[in-house]
């Protein structure tokens, strides 16, 4: 019986230890580009670990019982009549709810850490001021609130490309550049069917939707050249809807929204 | 109760063929209309899976270079459609349903038998219309979901037939979910308490319940989408002030409840089998039937986490996290009891038992990572990315088709009376299960790094991992050469069955094999056990 305990300890430690090395070691995730990368792999890194534990168990479990309690040739008649254990029940429906409620109270606590959780029926301050977050989200705003911000950029979406407008700068460009360490906000309409704004390197996606505007916020940390891809089905040439972000330092991008800026026209 | 259908059912029987052509006949017996149900489907699903390999060949390399783009889009519209509206939902629940649950219930046949007849045959023209539509004008190119506006964009014929073919389809199942309800209810044996029912009783129940709470709403979508398309009408098309989330809405309010159509029929099943094979009464069937019940409630209230990047306001995406999160409990406590199933029992390792145990082992990972994607800020990095096509890919395939696989080798000798071979079964098992998971498992990867979902083209550093899971996608096609080998081998002049070959319990083992047109040939017996092995044999000692 004593041994049999110990055995128990050291499978449960094994499985333990594994899951937490394979989650530690193991970097499934691409580059961490924005203020919500490591937010969001920290998330992952612990969901990962949990569910290695919880998979790796039953798996060992399973293959266990197959070989410990198969048929031997030998034998004849049936196992245990065991129909239940109600302490064993209780047991395993208290731990689980328990670990369902603590990832549902922790992604909750990532989620407003990024900012998910702002209402966004008053955005006329919270676009006005940068220190705030709004991260993805769906909001009916007028321009001259877009407008506030300096770093607005009105993205349109048809098949199967992506614009990006710049209405301080009065010129619309095909690659979205954005100054790095910067808060972005963006108003994305589109022009014909469903598409959706996804930077994996950014671990952000919005869909863009025709009659209804949806707005994006982020902001960059890492220089460099990062894909931006549709990720919501939108017709025959939905697979090449891509576009590029250029993150730069922001005297270069001070340059180039100079050089593309186009002086206001008065009608 | 008795059943005052006998003496006219007896009648219509003596008009109808015998032998092999009842099976293309307007046959009122429900282990026939089972079959009818078994064979269609599978038909259906070697179409499906040559659209899967189809979309495989396209994706072993990055360009788009196999098939015309719209073309991709049809193939992936249909393979999505017929897995699951001729496929999965027909045979966990229209085969087995029929041909078990009239056993189960101490009846000798369904409650409703034409209205039974009537839903099979909705099925065969439908699912030809559908497949037939891409010679039309092509078929449907929007994806099984069909969200408008590119469903009303695209080519109008294949999209409308392919609305129509769903309706027929939704209408079959709500026919058959009817009928179940009905059956199970009414048509009980007298003495046969719901708590005596085996677990697949419990399982149609709640899934047939399901179906005729949630269809409707699927039906209703589809007819308004249909006059957006023929009539111009503007309920989701935003160029007339319609609103294109409404749809999606309505439209997981029926196809997520879909996935549990999909997989609860397969809990049920897996729970009649795993018993028998491990000789061990099912553990904690009180708590397997609550938990049935809690899966369909929760089950309901948990579409929009479809939608989480669609634009759904913050309390939204929060009340539909924790409720999908908890649907995880009740799964949790049937994986836990039929694991609790196995242990200490007498396990015969057979191909039944070995599908069984690999759909734990599947559904386990494929419901780990649904936890996951039922987390808000965790769902919208990989929300329509490979990570979601390999997440229920491991829920409908590992789980419910290998529980199909697992189900055909349990009840193929009380259907046909002979053994199937369980060499070439285990050689089945096995290609199926490194295939399958060759194939899906990579495709998280795929997800997380930044493939989309539903493209011909891709960014060629993903190319080796397609390949991998490419090779997985040919190992499955590969695996379903020895189970047809193994069926025509076996049905021709496989080992004599005898009627119980398993030494099983619950009722339908309890008659000849294959049975007779009344089930049995006296009084159906009153099995108020199904699942007491173990017992036996110490009352006989």
């Amino acid at each position: 019986m004593l041994n049999k305990r110990i055995y128990l300890i050291l499978i449960i430690s094994f499985v333990f230890a594994i899951s937490f090395w394979i989650g530690f070691n193991v970097n499934l995730l691409p580059a961490e580009a924005s203020i919500n990368a490591p937010i969001y792999d920290e998330l992952f890194k612990i969901l990962f670990i949990i569910g290695l534990i919880i998979f790796i168990g039953m798996t060992i479990a399973v293959i266990y019982s197959l070989f410990k309690f198969r048929k031997r040739n030998d034998q004849i008649g049936d196992g245990i009549a065991l129909e239940g254990n109600l302490s064993l029940e209780i047991v395993w429906t208290i731990i689980p709810s328990i670990i369902v409620l603590l990832i549902g109270l922790y992604s909750y606590n990532i989620y407003d850490r990024m900012g998910g959780m702002k209402e966004l029926n008053h955005n006329h301050e919270m676009m006005s001021s940068n220190t705030e977050k709004i991260w993805a989200g769906i909001s009916q705003t007028s321009d001259n609130e877009i407008a506030i911000n300096n770093l607005s950029i009105e993205v349109s979406a048809m098949q199967f490309a992506f614009l990006f407008n710049y209405p301080k700068g009065n010129f619309i460009s095909g690659e979205l550049h954005v100054p790095v360490d910067q808060k972005v906000s963006m108003k994305m309409e589109s022009k014909d069917v469903i598409h959706a704004f996804w930077v994996p390197e950014f671990r952000i996606k919005q869909d863009i939707i025709p009659g209804q505007p949806t707005i994006l916020n982020f902001t960059p940390t890492k220089v460099g050249k990062y894909p931006i891809i549709c990720a919501e089905l939108c017709g025959p040439y939905h697979g090449g809807m891509r576009a590029s972000i250029i993150v730069e330092e922001e005297s270069d991008y001070n340059e180039w929204f100079n050089k593309n800026k186009k002086p206001e026209v008065n009608l | 109760m008795t059943i005052s259908i006998d003496p006219q059912k007896t009648n219509n029987e003596s008009l109808q063929p015998k032998g092999w052509l009842r099976y293309f006949s307007f046959s009122l017996d429900h282990k026939v209309i089972g079959i009818q149900y078994l064979v269609c489907g599978f038909l259906f699903y070697l179409i499906g899976g040559t659209l899967a390999s189809a979309i495989r060949i396209e994706l072993a390399s990055p360009m788009s270079d196999f098939m015309p783009r719209d073309v991709y889009n049809q193939v992936l519209t249909l393979h999505g459609t017929i897995m699951i509206f001729l496929w999965i939902v027909p045979v966990v629940n229209g085969a087995f349903g029929n041909y078990l649950i009239p056993f189960y219930v101490g009846a000798r046949d369904m409650a409703f038998p034409r209205l039974n007849a009537v839903a099979f045959w909705l099925i065969p023209p439908s699912g030809l219309m559908l497949v037939a539509s891409y010679f039309v004008e092509g078929a449907a190119q929007a994806g099984w979901t069909a969200y408008p506006p590119l469903s009303i964009t695209t080519p109008q014929s294949g999209q409308i037939i392919w609305i129509l073919s769903v309706l027929l389809l939704g209408g079959s199942s709500i026919f058959g979910g009817i009928n179940f309800i009905a059956t199970i209810i009414k048509l009980r044996r007298p003495g046969l308490k719901l708590m005596q029912l085996p677990m697949y009783c419990w399982a149609m129940l709640g899934t047939s319940l399901l179906v005729v709470l949630s269809t409707p709403v699927l039906a209703g979508t589809l007819i308004l989408l249909s006059f957006d398309i023929i009539a111009n009408t503007g309920f989701f098309n935003p160029v007339l002030g319609g609103n294109v989330v409404v749809y999606q809405h309505l439209f997981w309010f029926y196809s997520h409840p879909a996935v549990y159509i999909m997989v609860l029929p397969a809990f049920g099943l897996v729970s009649e089998i795993l018993p028998v094979h491990a000789r061990k009464p099912l553990f904690g069937y009180t708590t397997m039937v609550f938990s049935i019940m809690g899966i369909v409630v929760l089950g309901l209230v948990v579409w929009a986490h479809h939608m989480f990047t669609s634009g759904t306001p913050p309390w939204m995406r929060l009340f539909f996290t924790i409720a999908t999160a908890f649907i995880a409990v009740p799964t949790g406590i049937k994986f836990f009891n039929w694991v609790a199933t196995l242990w200490g029992g007498k396990i015969s390792i057979n191909s039944a038992m070995l599908f069984s145990c690999g759909f734990i082992i599947n559904f386990v990972f494929g419901g780990i990572t649904g936890v996951a994607l039922a987390q808000v800020p965790f769902d919208i990095h990989v929300h329509d990315t490979y990570f979601v096509v390999a997440h229920f890919h491991y829920i409908v395939y590992g789980g419910t088709v290998f529980i199909i696989f697992s189900s055909i080798y349990h009840w193929f000798p009380k259907v046909i009376g002979k053994m199937l071979n369980e060499k070439l079964g285990v050689l089945h098992f096995i290609i199926t299960f490194i295939g399958f998971n060759l194939c899906f498992a990579p495709q998280h990867w795929l997800g997380l790094n930044g493939m989309p979902r539903r493209v011909a083209e891709y960014d060629p550093q993903f190319q080796f991992v397609n390949q991998i899971s490419s090779l997985g996608a040919l190992l499955m096609a590969i695996s379903t050469i020895p189970f047809l080998i193994n069926v025509f081998l076996s049905v021709k002049n496989g080992k004599d069955a005898g009627d119980n070959p398993w030494n099983a319990l619950t009722p339908e083992w309890l008659t000849s094999s294959p049975p007779p047109v009344e089930n049995w040939e006296g009084e159906a017996p009153l099995v108020e056990e199904p699942y007491g092995y173990g017992k036996e044999i110490s009352e006989r000692k």
